[in-house]
């Protein structure tokens, strides 16, 4: 009877610390640096890019989705680079693409984005370069993922096959 | 591309032989004689077919077949040969081909060497063995397959990552991995002689072999890691209370315990049911390693791959095995303890009891600061980090008695003794607690612990050097373990008290004074080597009995680009003098760390006597009575 007792523990010992392991890996182990992100999407307005009226920040990022608000310009060259990698990412569930042209040219932005394709559903204006500064971005590229008005992770520089892959375990 | 495929499929033979290894020998379970000599056969085979698979593994690296994923991965055309080669065992895929290869060899040596033990015993250890192998077959096909063809065919390779192009490293693995998988055996054939009732002093005497072969491959590989990290990491430390680390020395306790306890099994047929669970414990400890080391559930230098699928594969496969001893321990493990006669207070059984009592107290004390930043982490998200104070607190106070008993445990006898030369002995205590107190009070360190510690480290210190030079010691190789164990206890604590440590900044020209030192940076040299460029500083120092060039470098690799710091260390008898480089991001100026360690040699040469004992016991069974 009291072999039994311990076999049970012993038992129920184990399956308790299994589940915790599973759990635990299941855990996202990337950490992220504390500043600049799990902070809220800061409000600004911009004109579009394709319709030319104003938009007001908080009528983008309001649905319950991830967002990945990508500043890039046409005279950036790791802009080029990373473009396939943001195209890739087009048409994924639960994810909106949203583009900053970053002091651009409207000529130059518009002949990149027939060259290398749209992955963006609205892009942004920012002439003068002040909405990036809003955002607290160094330069160009810069990419933030954002869900429920927070900034969850932040790319600086170009994005590559990890970040991509690090985007997409995120979403999940 | 032909050395993928060879590769690949005879994985694919290997996995398939350990089936019909299974399948015939549960067919034939009762016709022992046919058995037998089939079953070398196959062992042999599959070890030959795994060897293959490893070899054309090898052969990729040194061809540098970037078709191969494994290769382009973690290789480079300009890396050199030597590390072309270790580098087949520095990625994920290919150390667990290693693992294979380990385990499949050392299930043949076993059948070898085992002839004369119970054919029912051997066949039903191959039999749980080829469980674990099976095990591991899957996970590497499956999850980690070392083979994955890449079209189109890359030009050039990823690059080793430079702090793994090192000589002690490419060593480590390997010899880790065979202390690892030594005590698969230890497990299958616990498993097994359980299962047929035959833990006795027979078992004991034939397994005592593989417990002290794993033992010393583990030592040794933990001791590699450490020198590694050392110099290779440049903080100055050899040990950091690193889960990574932490997960090679609790199956190293674990093994240590069952060493003590093998030989209570061997000369007094007790404690049985430790032996299965010690057993059992080390090969759960060492998957659990793989476990946590692999599944990046841990970071660190060793995760190799962050994917859960692996993870959660061995996580189960982990499992599988814990479910399964324990099915077997309860089911068919028959405590007999009852039946002999009693333990008596003074007697070497007590005195391994408490040395067991003591190693699972640290075995658990790593165990949970290992885990515990994970419960806490799975259970409320919160991310901590346990330091080396958490090990210091807990271990430290413990550490005393457990030397003080290490020192007399061994001078008791079997069943019944006495302690003869109580006079001495006592003598000696207060002899090495005076001396511990002269020494810290004339360095002015104001720890009353520390003077207990080194006073009881001395004790076992003074105790073991007189039985070298007692007529009556039977037990050379324990009492050099024993010896080297005081002397590492010695030389750590000495380390840690009196090194020295200086930071500054300078650039070239400069130099650094104190009371007691000047540091001049006088030179800094540039260099193109194969894959990387090195930066090596020339620095004079100058001290009151200590005047030298040391010359610390920063390699920066080329692929992937990657800047390492290489310290320059001038080891002497006494102490070691270390010095790192670093630049500082943009300035001229280098970050320059110049430590004086005492004692590091001697940190060295303690464990390495404590693997002495162990390879004595080993080879010379005449001490051993």
């Amino acid at each position: 009877m009291k072999n039994n007792t311990i076999i049970i523990i012993v038992i129920s010992f184990f399956i308790f610390v299994f589940l915790i392991f599973y759990k635990g890996l299941n855990n996202s182990n990337i950490y992220k640096p504390s500043d600049s992100e799990n902070k809220i999407v800061p409000k600004f307005s911009a004109y579009s890019f394709f319709e030319n009226k104003l938009i007001n920040s908080e009528n983008i990022f309001n649905q319950k989705k991830f967002y990945l608000l990508n500043i890039w310009a046409s005279w950036c060259l790791p802009c080029r680079d990373e473009h396939p990698f943001i195209m890739s990412l087009k048409g994924t569930n639960k994810l909106e693409i949203i583009g900053l042209n970053y002091k651009d040219n409207d000529k130059n932005a518009k002949k990149f984005i027939n060259d290398y394709g749209n992955p963006y559903s609205k892009i942004l204006l920012d002439k003068d370069g002040t909405r990036a500064i809003e955002w607290g971005a160094y330069g160009v590229p810069e990419t933030f993922l954002i869900f429920e008005n927070q900034i969850i992770k932040r790319y600086v520089g170009p994005l590559n096959s990890d970040s991509i892959l690090e985007i997409k375990i995120l979403i999940k | 591309m032909l050395s993928s495929l060879i590769g690949y499929y005879s994985l694919i033979f290997g996995l398939s032989i350990s089936l019909l290894i299974i399948f015939f020998s549960v067919k034939n379970f009762n016709n022992l004689k046919i058995l037998d000599s089939k079953i070398l056969l196959f062992s042999l085979l599959q070890l030959v077919l795994v060897l293959v698979s490893f070899l054309s593994l090898v052969i990729s690296f040194i061809n540098s077949d970037f078709s191969n994923e494994t290769v382009f991965n973690n290789s480079h055309t300009t890396i050199p040969l030597f590390y072309k080669i270790t580098g087949t065992w520095g990625n994920h895929e290919g150390s667990l081909l290693l693992w294979l290869l380990v385990l499949t060899l050392f299930i043949f040596i076993f059948l070898i060497k085992s002839k004369n033990q119970l054919k029912k015993y051997r066949i039903l250890t191959v039999i749980f063995q080829q469980i674990i192998i099976i095990g591991f077959f899957i996970f590497l096909i499956k999850t980690s397959n070392p083979f994955s063809y890449l079209f189109p065919i890359p030009k050039e390779g990823l690059g080793l990552n430079p702090i793994l192009q090192d000589p002690a490293l490419a060593i480590h693995p390997p010899i880790l991995y065979l202390g690892y998988v030594g005590s698969s055996i230890i497990f299958s054939s616990v498993l097994s002689a359980t299962t047929l009732n035959y833990i006795n002093s027979d078992w004991a005497k034939h397994i005592k072999d593989w417990i002290l072969i794993s033992w010393i491959f583990l030592t040794l590989g933990i001791l590699l890691g450490s020198i590694w990290a050392y110099y290779e990491l440049g903080w100055g430390g050899f040990w950091f209370w690193d889960p990574v680390e932490n997960v090679s020395l609790m199956p190293w306790l674990a093994l240590t315990t069952l060493l003590h306890c093998i030989l209570v099994l061997e000369k007094r047929s007790l404690f049985g049911s430790w032996v299965i669970i010690l057993s059992i414990a080390t090969f759960t400890l060492s998957m659990c390693g793989t476990f946590l080391v692999r599944s990046g559930i841990l970071n660190s230098v060793h995760t190799f791959a962050n994917d859960p699928e692996r993870g959660l594969f061995i996580l189960s496969f982990l499992f599988v095995l814990v479910f399964i001893s324990i099915f077997i321990f309860f089911i068919f493990h028959k405590s007999d303890d009852k039946k002999l006669s009693p333990i008596f207070l003074l007697s070497k059984e007590t005195s391994i009891v408490i040395n067991n009592w003591f190693m699972m107290y640290f075995l658990s004390v790593v165990l949970i600061g290992t885990v515990y930043p994970i419960f806490l982490d799975a259970i409320s998200s919160q991310k901590i980090s346990v330091g080396p104070p958490f090990y210091h607190k807990l271990m430290i106070p413990f550490l005393i008695p457990f030397l003080i008993f290490m020192a007399i445990g061994p001078r008791l006898k079997w069943i019944k003794s006495d302690i003869k030369n109580k006079l001495s002995l006592a003598i000696l205590l207060i002899i090495s607690l005076l001396f511990s107190f002269f020494i810290v009070k004339n360095f002015d360190t104001k720890y009353l612990l520390n003077s207990i510690l080194i006073g009881s480290a001395f004790y076992l210190f003074f105790i073991t050097v007189r039985d070298f030079f007692s007529k009556k010691t039977q037990k050379l190789s324990q009492n050099i373990a024993h010896f080297g164990f005081s002397l590492l206890i010695l030389s750590i604590l000495f380390n840690s008290i009196f090194s020295n440590e200086i930071i500054t900044n300078l650039k070239v020209g400069e130099s650094y004074k104190n009371d007691d030192l000047e540091i001049v940076f006088s030179d800094l040299t540039r260099e193109n080597k194969k894959n990387y460029v090195s930066l090596t500083g020339i620095f004079f120092i100058k001290e009151k009995n200590f005047d030298n060039i040391l010359k610390p470098e920063l390699r920066i690799y080329n692929q992937p680009k990657i800047i390492t710091s290489e310290a320059d260390i001038k080891v002497t008898f006494l102490k070691d003098n270390f010095i790192t480089i670093n630049n500082v991001k943009n300035e001229d100026h280098f970050n320059v760390r110049y430590l004086i360690k005492p004692y590091m040699l001697w940190i060295w040469v303690s464990v390495l006597l404590i693997t002495i004992g162990g390879l004595m016991s080993l080879f010379n069974k005449k001490y051993e009575k």
